[in-house]
């Protein structure tokens, strides 16, 4: 996948819980990048955001902390 | 031969059923007791005495024109017809008297003066009313001399002006006025059924004829859509279908299930032999009570369409010509090829892709052949470009993926909102069904950016149509959200009992911030404000409120986030758990609802289960003796990118067409010349099978056994009605293909598939094929608590438990129009063809629609110097195609329209690859595209049709 068509979609996502009320968006954007993305798309997101994640939403950087590491 | 009838009653009684207080009367001597408002004819036919007719059926409203139904009544005056005289209690009804033979016979004399004798020649011969008719009141001979008629072609003096030939313009049936009794069935079907209103008869007494439309119309240029019931309500063979013209009378009859859109009709296959002679839809079907549509009823000769690959075949390179194989040599080469993939590339380098076409055990098979045989998750299916927001929407606000209601609700409801869908044209016997409810007084808010034919048409007309902006449905959602709980109009009861406090506390707080009010969304929207206002103000204050929403609802980059906005709205106004609202998706296909039911989804395994519950897993752990991978695995867009990326090398798809039906196809077409193994499981060399290495011939709806769910999770019997063309049923391919990978699958029946589904799935956990056959269908969830089944989701308390509402907070897609894209083009779909076009093209269907076209505004088409039937090019960011131009005002300025259903014109070359920002579900239906006049087609067209030839070559067999 294209970094630019990644950081799209992880920043759709973003933006999404960023307009739920409540609290707790980035365990919210981490949780449904774990049920929905495919280890090799978390696997990549996690690199790109080690290089800086540039592009990125301040909610998906912020959601790295608790995205599962991708199991082999 | 293996016995196929299931003995439904079919007996026509008359008039409708009616619901009422008891009534007893006696008729012939025999007490009987109906309902108020039943016909005396229907009662007598309740107590087992069938009354003469021939202008009443029990499928139309009564008549009361051909006088062959008069009865005696005690009391009574004269000789009433049984038809349209109510019953009375007491009434005493004498069905036979040497009186009311004498005028029956009378009446059926006159009937056949007007007619040919030439049962024997006719192709009704066995299958027509007044023959039996004629037979029942004992004509013996006629007494009137020749004189005018309208069966003669030649009178005394040469021709007959009365006469009238054959009308065979429509392909599917023909109409000849000859054997015409002018009963006006067919005008009353066409009323009361179709609601299309094509049919009347002009003319008066003898002069009375039967006629489509205007008097310079046929039946191919007037409004007639072909649904066929006025060929169902004929009694006679005026109107025929030419498939029993030329076969005859069809001798046995096999019920079973369409496999065209997701209304699911019940049809009777009426065959000689295995030779399909008519399809005919089935009363007892509680999809579409007798109804039918020109696909389901006529459109199946596809099945026997030369363009059929009955035989095995392989490449080694897709630049190679095909070459025919045996089964076995195709599937160990098939299966060789994805083992050494994933040798290579390691275990998650291969995946499935499961057909909303196919059956729920043979979807069922080809998620567990990525699951247990692969060891993966790869697997998708079709949903994942229509209905997937509907999956994760309507799971986070109920906690389920299902429309909530049955067909019959629609009869019940009175304001019903159709939102992003088109049910005339894509889901047209539902349609006719809404369309009745509508003629009865109930309201319509169309909220489409295009005046869809419910908009206004033949005796309907929408009390709103909100003719939004493509790409704003959650801000006019959550507009009318703003009006109802502003205007204090929410249903406080309803939300206080089954919702979450919290949850709607924050909602309501969202909904009635200033911004979203219908004044400040106007310009966004395009829908003013006081229309805006009104629409919600009808639908929360005019009682049972349904919403039926499509494709327009969740192919957009907040799909999902639309679902959930609809699923508020109906919380709102408490319109969930009863009959006669609800939220209800119009699946596309056939079987989406049933393949999203079975675990196709990469994240989800049968009963929308997450993979990553261990105690799910174990279910089918121990079942399977495997291990299943905790890892959710790629969508289909997923899998393209990765192919292009070169981690996914192989891929097994079932009755699917991704070339022609994904967005943006050059990125498929890419994805799929990188992998190393494409095996394509299909009736025809579809546009995918042009990047295929493995053939393997698909089987019909016709060819096999297995089960359909619906757009009412309704599960419908498919019944084998001739033997797999190509020697094996998609599961028994699927099967095989399991095996030589290692498996040791042993299905012998596709019910010892349905068994394991019910073992491992709760809310499948009381389905069997014994209950369906005893049943005729069943609506999960289906399990100890509702044994035969729920029509209706939701009505105690949300199967989540409370109701949760879902802050909707509009956000424009990225997919913009500009100085050099300046139009918006969104897609849809056409009654007469279906999807990909791959069956209804292979069909007469092609008559209503050969090729795609642009609807474009007059303003935009003047701007640019297109006139109508132009050639031009369609270009967005994506890439550019050329089609012909309809200039209409059915489309917005600034909109343009067109469908998807020829490979010619490959209309998804413009989509791009957004999506839904929850399921990657595209967004087909916002395009930021430039319109300009064209010589002809492309040079990207043309690429691809010599492309596609190039690649359909099949070597000759040795």
């Amino acid at each position: 996948m294209s970094p630019d068509k990644m950081v799209h979609m992880a920043n759709q996502i973003a933006a999404f819980f960023n307009s739920q009320p409540g609290g707790g968006a980035a365990e919210k954007v981490a949780g449904h990048l774990n049920d929905f993305w495919e280890p090799r798309m978390r696997a990549q997101l996690i690199a790109y955001i080690g290089e800086g994640g540039a592009g990125l939403d301040a909610l998906v950087l912020a959601a790295a902390d608790h995205l599962n590491a991708p199991a082999a | 031969m293996k016995d196929l009838i299931i003995p439904w009653d079919e007996h026509d009684k008359g008039t409708p059923a009616r619901t009422g207080a008891p009534v007893t009367l006696t008729i012939d001597g025999f007490e009987v007791t109906v309902p108020e408002g039943t016909s005396v004819m229907r009662a007598a036919a309740e107590a087992g005495i069938d009354v003469p007719k021939l202008c009443a059926t029990d499928t139309l409203e009564a008549f009361g024109s051909c006088r062959l139904c008069v009865v005696e009544i005690d009391g009574r005056k004269g000789t009433p017809s049984s038809c349209t005289t109510p019953v009375v209690p007491g009434m005493v009804v004498h069905t036979q008297s040497e009186k009311v033979r004498r005028i029956r016979r009378g009446v059926m004399e006159l009937y056949i003066s007007d007619h040919p004798l030439d049962c024997l020649t006719c192709a009704a011969n066995g299958d027509c009313e007044l023959q039996d008719m004629a037979g029942v009141v004992g004509l013996r001979d006629v007494r009137y001399a020749t004189g005018e008629s309208h069966f003669e072609q030649f009178g005394p003096s040469g021709g007959n002006p009365l006469w009238a030939p054959k009308d065979e313009s429509n392909p599917y049936f023909t109409y000849d006025p000859a054997k015409c009794i002018v009963c006006s069935r067919c005008v009353r079907a066409c009323e009361e059924i179709q609601g299309t209103f094509a049919l009347t008869i002009e003319g008066r007494g003898f002069d009375s004829r039967v006629s489509p439309g205007a008097g310079f119309d046929d039946f191919l240029t007037s409004d007639c859509v072909s649904c066929g019931a006025c060929v169902q309500a004929c009694p006679t063979a005026t109107l025929q279908e030419n498939s029993m013209i030329a076969l005859g009378t069809p001798m046995r009859s096999v019920v079973t299930t369409c496999a065209y859109c997701g209304v699911g009709c019940s049809f009777k296959a009426e065959l000689n032999g295995d030779t399909l002679v008519r399809m005919v839809p089935h009363k007892a079907g509680k999809a579409n009570r007798g109804h039918s549509c020109v696909k389901g009823r006529f459109a199946w000769g596809y099945a026997n369409h030369s363009d059929r690959i009955l035989s095995p075949m392989i490449r080694g390179s897709i630049d190679e010509p095909w070459r025919e194989v045996s089964w076995d040599e195709a599937l160990s080469y098939a299966a060789k090829r994805l083992q050494d993939i994933q040798a290579e590339h390691g275990r998650r380098s291969i995946g499935v892709i499961t057909s909303s076409r196919c059956t729920n055990e043979e979807t069922f098979l080809v998620q567990k052949l990525a699951r247990a045989v692969f060891l993966n998750n790869n697997t998708d299916t079709c949903a994942r470009v229509c209905h997937s927001p509907t999956g994760y929407g309507l799971g986070q606000t109920f906690g389920t993926s299902a429309g909530t209601q049955d067909f019959d609700s629609v009869a019940l409801a009175d304001v019903v909102i159709v939102m992003g869908a088109n049910p005339t044209d894509a889901h047209p016997v539902f349609a006719s069904r809404l369309k009745k409810r509508l003629r009865a007084g109930a309201k319509l808010i169309v909220i489409d950016p295009r005046k869809i034919d419910l908009v206004k048409s033949n005796h309907i007309k929408a009390t709103h149509h909100l003719a939004l902006r493509p790409g704003t449905n959650v801000a006019v959602i959550t507009a009318l959200a703003h009006v109802i709980v502003t205007e204090g109009l929410a249903d406080e009861a309803f939300i206080a009992a089954r919702c979450e406090g919290d949850s709607f506390a924050d909602y309501a707080a969202f909904v009635s911030d200033p911004r979203h009010s219908p004044e400040a969304v106007e310009a966004l929207t395009g829908v003013p404000a006081d229309e805006m206002r009104a629409a919600a103000r009808t639908f929360a204050k005019g009682g049972n409120g349904a919403i039926y929403y499509g494709l327009g609802v969740t192919e957009h980059s907040q799909g999902s986030t639309t679902v959930m906005g609809i699923a508020n709205l109906a919380m709102l106004t408490g319109n969930i758990g009863r009959p006669g609202v609800g939220v209800n998706p119009l699946r596309g296909q056939n079987n989406v609802q049933g393949s999203c039911d079975m675990g196709s989804f990469p994240q989800e395994l049968p009963g929308y289960r997450h993979v990553k519950n261990a105690d799910v897993r174990a279910i089918f752990e121990q079942l399977w003796g495997v291990e299943i991978d905790p890892e959710p695995g790629l969508r289909i867009n997923n899998m393209l990118d990765a192919a292009v990326d070169g981690s996914f090398k192989g891929i097994y798809i079932q009755g699917e067409d991704i070339l022609q039906s994904d967005p943006d196809t050059r990125h498929v077409a890419a994805g799929l010349a990188a992998m190393d193994c494409v095996i394509v499981h299909d009736l025809f060399l579809n546009e995918t099978a042009n990047y295929a290495h493995v053939f393997l011939p698909g089987s019909t709806f016709l060819e096999k056994d297995g089960t359909f769910t619906n757009a009412e999770r309704r599960i419908n019997m498919v019944r084998e009605v001739m033997k797999p063309k190509a020697g094996m049923a998609d599961w028994q391919v699927t099967q095989a293909l399991a095996n030589a990978m290692g498996a040791d699958w042993a299905y012998t029946h596709p019910r010892e598939i349905m068994a394991e589904i019910a073992a491992t799935t709760p809310s499948f956990a009381g389905v069997s094929y014994d209950l369906i056959d005893r049943l005729g269908s069943v609506q999960w969830p289906c399990n100890e608590a509702h044994p035969e089944g729920t029509p209706t989701m939701h009505v105690d308390g949300f199967v989540r438990g409370k109701g949760r509402f879902i802050v909707t907070e509009y956000l424009a897609t990225d997919e913009k129009t500009g100085p050099r894209f300046p139009l918006l083009l969104t897609m849809g779909r056409i009654l007469s063809q279906y999807n990909v076009g791959a069956q209804t093209r292979r069909t007469d269907n092609n008559v209503w629609h050969e090729e795609d076209m642009l609807e474009i505004h007059p303003v935009d088409a003047e701007d640019r110097g297109v006139t109508d039937g132009d050639w031009v090019r369609l270009a967005s960011r994506s890439g550019e195609t050329t089609l012909r131009a309809k200039v209409t005002q059915r489309v917005s300025p600034g909109v343009v329209y067109t469908t998807f259903h020829h490979p010619e014109t490959q209309a998804n070359v413009v989509t791009t690859d957004f999506s839904d920002w929850a399921t990657n579900c595209p967004e087909y239906k916002v395009t930021a595209v430039q319109v300009a006049p064209s010589n002809g087609t492309s040079d990207w067209q043309e690429r691809y049709a010599a492309q596609a030839a190039r690649s359909r070559r099949i070597e000759a067999a040795e």
